[in-house]
Formats: structure tokens, sequence, C-alpha cells
């Protein structure tokens, strides 16, 4: 019962506080809304991105051309020299006759063409279909395996998958640095809030230090008035980021550019573990920055 | 039976000032203690190290049983909870009226409703402040206002009330009807410690009294002692 009353009155303590200094906490809480908004954004775009990048992977293959006059020796020793490489996800081998059987299946044009050439006469070349597990090596192990002895050519659609990598990985780190520094002015702004939440209760601090309360129950409810500021800050991105989302996938049906590759992730689960990682993002910035203000200003 | 045991305690504050040395006193349970001496000869020094404001560099403080000069910072509560401490400003908070002043002691331990209400009025009683429950501190005069700080002071029982000039900011008749409470307090069982420059008080009520000069105790007078051969050469 005794514990219950404490912790009931840690809670009053904490949300006073927050209506006590309500526009300092406005400003911390619209800062944490500002903040878990750019989060959201960044969950969104660098899920998707990865996702995306995640299809890229298992798509792009190296199409590695055999000279004609490769011999079946030849044919046996490049192959063992890809799969030397290590970073073979799969690797198929497409003779020319193959190829020209595709090319026939393709369209009436290419059909009559392949009809009028015999196995001497087909300019196909004979090729190794390469699927890589990294894709952030592709381009190390294309150049390598170009330099092997009677390989034709190697492509890869080098420049789009190129510049894909690039874009992600640039728009990964302006996102990351873009959530850390709102980060830290948001736990520095809470710290603010609770330092004066302090100061303007420092008598009652006083008081409660000369009566004989804990230091735990003396500082409990300032953590507390931090996380309630980082609950609150956490409500408006998790709307936005829930009913912003799924309207978005809608929207798009589910693809962007009208592309099977560009698939966005299905909005559940994903909205729902994305709001519990805001809020905790909100809860922890929130105590962080009480924490901070407590340790530095409520010394014993 | 012995409540407090100073041994061998000096303090000397971090601007080199010594403002206690050489200090020994014994105090049983039960007894109303004057603490007398010049302005900065160290008595509300020795108040602050008996509830650990300050903390000594040498010596030992016991208070019934915790030695106050090895207490861990976390741990300052556990003797603050076996004290009351009364000042001469009154720490008073004023946006609650005096039965919250006094029942904030007892909701910082998550005390029961009912209990809080019963202990509060019973104290506010004692202190002769039941009639003013509603009133906020800067409606009462400063001896009522000291009254309440008494009141909250004892709330949750403590066997030791310390005062540092309860009566500093009081008109004669006032801070007798001050000394008036403290001892009736005194009187249930509590051990009252109380610094003062007040030599009319002191003689009044023939208590023990400890004179401090410059840092060090050179005179324990007896019960009623004071009042024959301290007040000549004091
Ligand atoms: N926090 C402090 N820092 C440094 N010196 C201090 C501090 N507090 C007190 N002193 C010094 O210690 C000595 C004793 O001071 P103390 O306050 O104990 O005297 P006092 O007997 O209570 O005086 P008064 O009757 O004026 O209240 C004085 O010389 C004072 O200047
Ligand atoms: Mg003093």
């Amino acid at each position: 019962m005794k514990a219950l009353r404490t912790i009931r009155r840690y809670f009053r303590d904490a949300v006073k506080g927050v209506v006590r200094n309500f526009s300092l906490s406005l400003a911390s809480i619209s800062c944490i809304t500002i903040t878990l908004v750019v989060v959201a954004t960044s969950i969104i775009i660098s899920y998707n991105v990865e996702n995306f990048a995640e299809s890229i992977r298992q798509d792009v293959t190296i199409v590695i051309f055999l000279d004609s006059d490769a011999t079946e020796e030849d044919r046996n020793r490049i192959e063992e020299s890809i799969r030397n490489t290590g970073n073979v996800e799969s690797l198929i081998f497409k003779s020319k006759q193959e190829s020209a059987e595709d090319a026939r299946n393709e369209n009436e044009i290419f059909s009559t063409i392949v009809d009028g050439w015999t196995d001497d006469t087909n300019p196909l070349l004979d090729s190794f279909m390469l699927k890589v597990k990294d894709v952030e090596k592709i381009k190390e192990n294309a150049e390598d395996i170009k330099e092997l002895d009677k390989v034709n050519s190697v492509n890869y659609g080098e420049d789009i998958v190129d510049q894909l990598i690039t874009v992600f990985k640039v728009v990964e780190k302006i996102a990351i640095g873009a959530v850390v520094a709102l980060i830290v002015v948001t736990a520095f702004l809470i710290s603010n809030t609770i330092k004066l939440a302090i100061f303007s209760r420092r008598t009652e601090i006083e008081i409660m230090r000369l009566v004989g309360a804990s230091n735990i129950s003396i500082k409990v409810p300032f953590i507390l008035e931090g996380l309630f500021l980082g609950i609150i800050g956490s409500i408006i991105p998790i709307i936005i980021m829930i009913y912003g989302y799924i309207s978005l996938y809608d929207f798009f049906d589910g693809k962007l550019f009208s592309s099977s590759l560009a698939q966005l992730i299905e909005p559940y689960p994903f909205v729902y573990l994305a709001s519990l990682l805001l809020l905790g993002i909100g809860m922890l910035v929130g105590m962080f920055g009480s924490w901070r203000a407590v340790r530095k200003y409520l010394k014993v | 039976m012995e409540l407090i045991r100073i041994a061998d305690v000096q303090k000397t504050y971090k601007n080199g000032v010594v403002a206690l040395y050489d200090f020994n006193l014994s105090i049983k349970k039960g007894e109303f203690v004057f603490i007398i001496g010049a302005s900065g000869s160290g008595k509300s020094t020795l108040i602050k190290m008996l509830y650990r404001a300050e903390k000594p560099e040498k010596g030992s403080i016991i208070i019934g049983g915790i030695n106050v000069a090895k207490l861990k910072d976390r741990k300052v509560y556990i003797l603050r909870r076996k004290l009351g401490v009364v000042f001469q400003d009154f720490k008073l908070l004023p946006k609650l009226t005096v039965f919250e002043n006094v029942a904030f002691a007892m909701e910082v331990f998550g005390c029961d409703k009912n209990e809080i209400q019963k202990r509060v009025m019973q104290v506010l009683d004692l202190v002769g402040l039941k009639h003013k429950v509603r009133q906020y501190p800067n409606q009462l005069s400063g001896g009522e206002q000291q009254r309440v700080v008494i009141a909250r002071a004892i709330v949750n029982k403590p066997k030791l009330l310390i005062c540092d000039e309860p009566t500093g900011n009081l008109d004669p008749d006032t801070s007798m009807e001050i000394m008036k409470v403290l001892d009736n307090i005194n009187r249930m069982g509590t051990t009252v410690i109380m610094a003062t420059h007040d030599r009319d008080i002191v003689n009044r009520m023939q208590k023990r009294v400890i004179v401090i000069e410059e840092g060090k105790l050179v005179k324990d007078y007896e019960r009623g002692q004071y009042y024959h051969e301290g007040a000549k050469n004091y």
C-alpha cells in the first residue's frame, strides 16, 4: 500500500511538473515531435531503401560472355575461377543455343532471325549468369573476371547499380546525421526544462532532504517528468507515421515506378514496429535529458 | 541512555577556517541542551554536523548508533528520519497551507491519508495552531510560522529535535512561546538541542548549557547551574 502511494505521488509530481512549466514543456515536446517525425521519415526511407537494395541484390546478374573459341576446358576453368571469388550466390551456364532459344521465344522478329541460324552461324556467345552474394563487391568481381583468359566481356548494368548504391549510402548518412543532431538538441532542451523544474522546486527539495526523503524518491519524479515529455512528444509522430505510411502505400499501390523491383514494405506490422521504435526513442531521449539534469543539479 | 556522542571532532571549512576542534560532547536521551557562544564561535557548524549537512574531517559523531561523520551521502536520509530540524528562517512552502506544509513531510514517505490527517492535526494542536490550518504562511506572524516549522519537524516523531536560533527573528514574548512549545516537546520525550544567542531565554529555561568559544567547548553547565554561575561570567 505504502509503495503504491509512493508511486502515485511520483506520478502526480511528474505530471504537475509538466504542467507547471508549461511553455518549456511545450518547447521540449515540440522538439521531440519534430525529431521523431524526422526519425519516422528516416525509418521509412531507410527500411524501404534497404528492402529495395535487397531486391536488387537478389536480382543483379553479371553476364559473362566467353570467347567464341572457348573450349569445354576453358569453360570449366572459368567457372572454377568465378567460384573461387567466394561471392557467388548462383552461377548458371547458358550455351549459345540456349540463348538463341530464349531469343526465339522473345518475339516474332527474333524468332525469324534465329530460325535462319545453324550451330555454326549462331553469332551468340556462350555465357555464365552470375548472381553475387554481396552486391557491393560486384565491381571488383566483374573486373577480376574480365581478366580471365577466354572471357570476352562482362556486363552487369554497372552504372545503375553503382549509382544506386552510392545514393543509398548518402541518403542513409544524411538521415543518421540529422537524427543524431536532433536527438542531441532535444535531449539538451529536456535537460534544461528539468533543470528549471528543479530550480523552481528547490525549497521543496531542500525540505524533502531535511525530513529524510531518500535520493531516489527525490529524483524519480523528475526523471518521470522527462519520460512523460518523451511519451507526449511521440504521440503526433506515431499518428503521422501510421496514417502517412498507410496512405503512401495505398497511393502507390505498394510499388514505386510501377516496377516490380521497387516494392514498398507491407504496412503491417511495419508501422507498429516503427511506432514502438519511435516511442522507445522518445522515452529514452526524455529520460536521458532529465537524468542528465538530475545528475547535474540535484546533488546532495 | 546516551543518544549522541561526539568525540575528537575537528571541522575545517574549505577556505581553511577551523570552525570546531578537539570537540567532545555526550548528550543523553531526553535532555534539553542549549548551545551558546559568540557569533562565529561554531554553533551552527556543530548543528550542521549533527544532521550531516557538513562532515567533520576528524573524529566521530554517533547519533543513535549511526556514525554520522562517516555516513555516505546516499544514506543521509536514514539519519534525517530520526531527527527534526528547525532554522531561524522558516523555509515554509508559500503555496501550501499550514496543514499542507506539515503534511508534506509525511507525504514524502507515502503515509496513508487518514494517518496524515490525524497526526498533522495532533501536532498543530501541540504547537497551538489548530485554528489556522487553512491559512497560508504569508498570513501568519513570524512566531506562528516558526510553530508550523516545529510542527513539521516533529510530525514524523523524531527522537531528536535540532534547532538553530529558532527564536532569532522573534520578539521576546513570541520567543518565550516558542520555548514553551519546545519544552513541551522535550517533556514528551524528544531530545532537544538548540543553538541560540538569547541569554535571557537560556537563563529562564534552566537547562543544560554548553558554551563554545572559537570552535572549542569551554563550559558544560548542568541543569540550572548556568543561571547561578554562568550568567555572571559569560
Ligand atoms: N560554509 C562555510 N564556509 C567557510 N567558512 C564557514 C562556513 N560556515 C561557517 N564558516 C566559518 O566557521 C566559523 C563558525 O561559523 P558558525 O556559523 O558555526 O558560527 P555560529 O556560532 O553559528 O555564528 P552565529 O552565531 O553568527 O550564527 C566562522 O568563522 C564562519 O565564518
Ligand atoms: Mg549560526
